[in-house]
């Protein structure tokens, strides 16, 4: 089976039922996906489908086809970051980080879709995405930058 | 048996603690250990103290207290460089091998009746003492916000000596007076060049090491007192940064675990037919209450773990018993009595009395627990997240049966830990694969579920509160608290004994600087039966809400502000300062109906909240929050910001809806759909600031936590009229 993982294509065998992120993880070495629940309740594990946010371990590898998954590290890199991980690094969002490669995939679906959020919908579409070390108020505001809204 | 062996193995707590640093004398006391960096140290390199090593590559900075998230790389590679003159961004930074060189001289107090406000002569002999104990323990451990009272001097000092070193060995080069030299981005500076650090290795050779070089005075300061980036701020950001669970190595085999939900319930039967043939599983192995499944990745050694069948011996507890335990322990004798003033069984005024409990709470860290073990009978080595490497290691070679030094811990950043990373359990389990599997590395991944049933929770409480109040004012207080000793709990998993009262039980509301002419705080330990340990700001989490809840129903009683009288109640200089500085910030003029306010004295930082709530049509909605501490000296604003925000947030989230519950048959949660946590949603606007204004340097990341419960808990008093005294607060109230 073929699979596009950040612009390139891959070969894989792997079962049906084998979720996204562990193809990811295990059999592409493609680790900015992690592990935090593995029900969909935490959002550690959030990557692009066709641009669109999806929480990759709800997702069959099976099931996505053609369609194009960006992970964090096709988002951007350390010489060029992305917009959104650029206010996340200007605002030092991050404590422990490990709950940030979800949360900027999950901003940056947003601003896809909606480039000049309210803080009502900043705050619909970051609730599914936990920070156990609560750097809320920095996401917040790293959303807000991203969009360039002033005084974020 | 090394003297650190010996010391640890009549590991004391409370006041029995006093003694130890006299006990075992001064003279070895004194004795530095030998640099840990020297050992298999390249011909072409050179260990200028154990925290600064120069390769040909450059320098590496050794940063020994465990980054779990809180910023502890970047503020210790901070101090290292601004007496070193390095850019931190440009150095590499290694947490350096475990060694009692890099015991912890702060954390041993915390075990011990000193209040940190106390300068008393009593109060800093028992102090100094405890610095001792940790040194001869050589406690290698990162914890109760000691990393930066206990790092400040040391590491701009080795930073200082290593600097001077260079000169040193740079003016012996050149020929010129050290004085003529300088030191800038990581070179000595001469009149006619600069000499890269790297290039002075084969000088350094033929100096001495510069000792006890003077300071730089903070006027002077490039690094420290202004906002760092984070060493680890872009690696973060763009998803390269790897934890333990990304580690891969050669021949490494994926491991998962299933053990009974009641810890030592044992195994009556297992049926692993069915995980043993399904795709890509190697193995289904015994371990200690439970089996391994070993698999060729992760998802297939999860999918595998959850087809096996056991039928599990033992019983677990029950809630119900365990709440009568407590009641019970309330009833009975006291562990401690700290603070005893004046007489509140005779004190006059009007009486009240109430009752609070708090419940079980997992650490939960979003990665989840992971280690990986490569055993051969000459070597162990182990690659985990941990705050306590020597723990580990010590751990390690009781299992294997080998010595200490045929064990190695590298030590990997943590993705959380809220005090998880203390434990080792994990590690025991990937070491007990490991050695069925000689010479292959076994990178041990705990599901969620096996994460979240396993865990070693922050203890239930329950609190007594009673007090009088009398012309507008309160007068006496009187709190019991019972819990489980964290101390008793933690030294027996490490086979150690813990003598003496356990201070934890009390923390945050027996050293509390508040002055009345009858108070009395007194614990009570509840026997051991859920494994406990240290909770982000251990027993001042259920101590602030218990005293903060118990004066603010006082204070109500008596007609009295929240702030003045808390005000006119504290004789301690800065923690009345905090309490004025959030008053400010919110410009409060009283509880309007929407306000509650909260202090508490923890980890030697005073903190006060103020949190404004809202009631709606679909509950109880945060608004605002605003925090002032003292930490003596900030550090880094940045970092103090997220700290407290981050630590008070967390300390609501958990207030509002978290708990583990015991049904007979171990935890009840499983996920973090049954164990809630705060949403981006809830998270009120937050206003931090932390002020420092001199006094000793402390440490952030625990004591922004004690008061948020009650701040939140008064202010939805205030809006409401309902006293929220039990937690989860969500069993009772509804929140938007």
């Amino acid at each position: 089976m073929r699979i596009r993982v950040n612009g390139t294509d891959h070969e894989v065998d792997f079962e049906e039922d084998m979720p996204l992120l562990w193809l990811l993880r295990d059999e592409l070495g493609i680790h900015g996906p992690k592990y935090g629940c593995g029900i969909g309740q935490c959002g550690a594990c959030t990557v692009h489908l066709d641009g669109v946010a999806v929480r990759a371990c709800q997702v069959w590898a099976a099931d996505v086809g053609a369609a194009e998954v960006t992970t964090i590290e096709g988002l951007g890199t350390e010489d060029a970051p992305h917009p959104v991980q650029q206010a996340w690094i200007d605002l030092q969002v991050a404590q422990c980080g490990y709950c940030q490669p979800g949360q900027v995939m999950q901003a940056a679906s947003l601003l896809n879709e909606t480039p000049n959020p309210t803080d009502a919908e900043i705050d619909d579409a970051m609730s599914g995405n936990l920070c156990r070390c609560a750097s809320y108020p920095r996401i917040r505001a790293a959303v807000r930058r991203a969009a360039g809204q002033e005084g974020a | 048996m090394g003297l650190g062996k010996i010391a640890r193995r009549s590991f004391l707590i409370g006041t029995a603690a006093l003694g130890a640093g006299v006990a075992f004398g001064v003279y070895s006391y004194r004795r530095e250990g030998e640099n840990p960096l020297r050992a298999g140290l390249a011909p072409d390199a050179a260990a200028l103290t154990p925290y600064v090593l120069l390769d040909p590559e450059g320098v590496t900075l050794i940063t020994p207290r465990a980054d779990v998230g809180q910023g502890a790389a970047s503020v210790q590679a901070h101090l290292l460089a601004e007496e070193l003159d390095v850019d931190p961004a440009e150095v590499r930074l290694s947490p350096g091998p475990a060694s009692p060189v890099y015991h912890n001289g702060k954390v041993a107090a915390e075990g011990m009746p000193l209040a940190a406000w106390d300068d008393g002569f009593a109060a800093r002999t028992g102090r100094a003492a405890s610095e001792v104990a940790g040194k001869l323990m050589g406690l290698h451990l990162t914890g109760g916000s000691t990393t930066v009272p206990d790092m400040y001097d040391r590491l701009r000092a080795a930073g200082a000596s290593a600097r001077e070193t260079l000169k040193a060995a740079a003016a012996a080069r050149l020929g010129v007076p050290a004085e003529t030299l300088r030191t800038e981005g990581g070179r000595v500076i001469w009149a006619e060049g600069a000499l890269p650090y790297a290039e002075l290795i084969p000088a350094l050779a033929e100096v001495e090491v510069v000792q006890d070089v003077p300071l730089r005075d903070p006027s002077d300061w490039r690094h420290l007192g202004r906002p760092h980036r984070r060493v680890d701020i872009v690696a973060k950001s763009v998803g390269t940064f790897r934890y333990g669970g990304d580690l891969v190595l050669e021949d490494m085999v994926h491991a998962t675990v299933v053990t009974n939900p009641t810890r030592g319930g044992g195994v009556v039967s297992m049926d692993a037919s069915e995980a043993e043939a399904m795709r890509g599983v190697e193995a289904v192995l015994p371990i200690t209450d439970g089996a391994a499944v070993l698999a060729d990745n992760d998802w297939r050694a999860f999918k595998a773990a959850r087809a096996l069948r056991f039928e599990w011996g033992g019983a677990g507890p029950r809630d119900d018993s365990l709440l009568e335990m407590h009641a019970a322990a309330l009833d009975g004798d006291r562990d401690s009595a700290f603070t005893d003033e004046g007489d509140v069984d005779a004190a006059p005024g009007k009486r009240i009395e109430a009752e609070y409990r708090v419940p079980f709470l997992h650490h939960a860290p979003l990665e989840p627990a992971t280690a990986t073990v490569r055993y051969t009978p000459e070597a162990t080595e182990i690659w985990v997240a941990t705050q306590a490497p020597i723990f580990v290691a010590e751990a390690v070679a009781r299992l294997t049966g080998q010595d200490r030094e045929q064990v190695t811990v590298h030590v990997l950043p943590a993705g959380g830990s809220f005090g998880h990373r203390l434990e080792h359990e994990w590690v025991e389990q990937a070491t007990e694969i490991a050695r069925q599997v000689p010479g292959r590395p076994i990178r041990l991944m705990l599901s969620r579920e096996q994460d979240m049933t396993h865990g070693f929770y922050r203890p239930m409480a329950m609190a007594r509160g009673r007090g009088t109040v009398e012309t507008g004012q309160v007068r006496s207080l009187d709190l019991a608290v019972a819990a489980q000793s964290v101390a008793e709990s933690q030294l027996g998993r490490l086979g150690y004994p813990a003598l003496g009262p356990d201070v934890a039980i009390v923390a945050g509301a027996w050293d509390a600087p508040y002055t009345l002419p009858d108070r009395r705080i007194t614990g009570h330990r509840v026997p051991a039966t859920v494994p406990v340990s240290s909770w982000r700001s251990v027993g001042a989490s259920h101590n602030g809400f218990f005293l903060e809840s118990l004066m603010d129903e006082l204070i109500h009683e008596a007609g009295a502000d929240p702030v003045e009288e808390r005000l006119r109640l504290l004789s301690h200089a800065p923690s009345r300062r905090v309490l004025e500085t959030v008053a400010e910030m919110a410009s409060w003029n009283g509880p309007e109906g929407k306000r509650g306010v909260a202090f508490a004295f923890s980890f030697g930082v005073p903190v006060a909240q103020i949190m404004e709530v809202r009631e709606t049509s679909q509950g109880i909605v945060m608004d605002r929050l605003w925090i002032a501490a003292e930490l003596g000296r900030v550090l880094d604003p940045v970092n103090a910001e997220a700290q407290l925000s981050g630590g008070a947030l967390f300390g609501i989230g958990h207030a509002i809806a978290a708990e583990i519950t015991f049904g007979g048959a171990g935890p009840e949660q499983q996920n973090f759909d049954t164990y809630e946590s705060l949403r981006l949603w809830q998270v009120p606007q937050v206003e931090v600031r932390a002020l420092g204004s001199g006094g000793s340097i402390r440490g952030v990341g625990e004591p922004g936590l004690p008061p948020a419960a009650p701040a939140l808990a008064n202010a939805i008093f205030a809006a409401t009229g309902t006293r929220l005294r039990r937690m989860p607060f969500s069993a009772e109230m509804r929140f938007a």
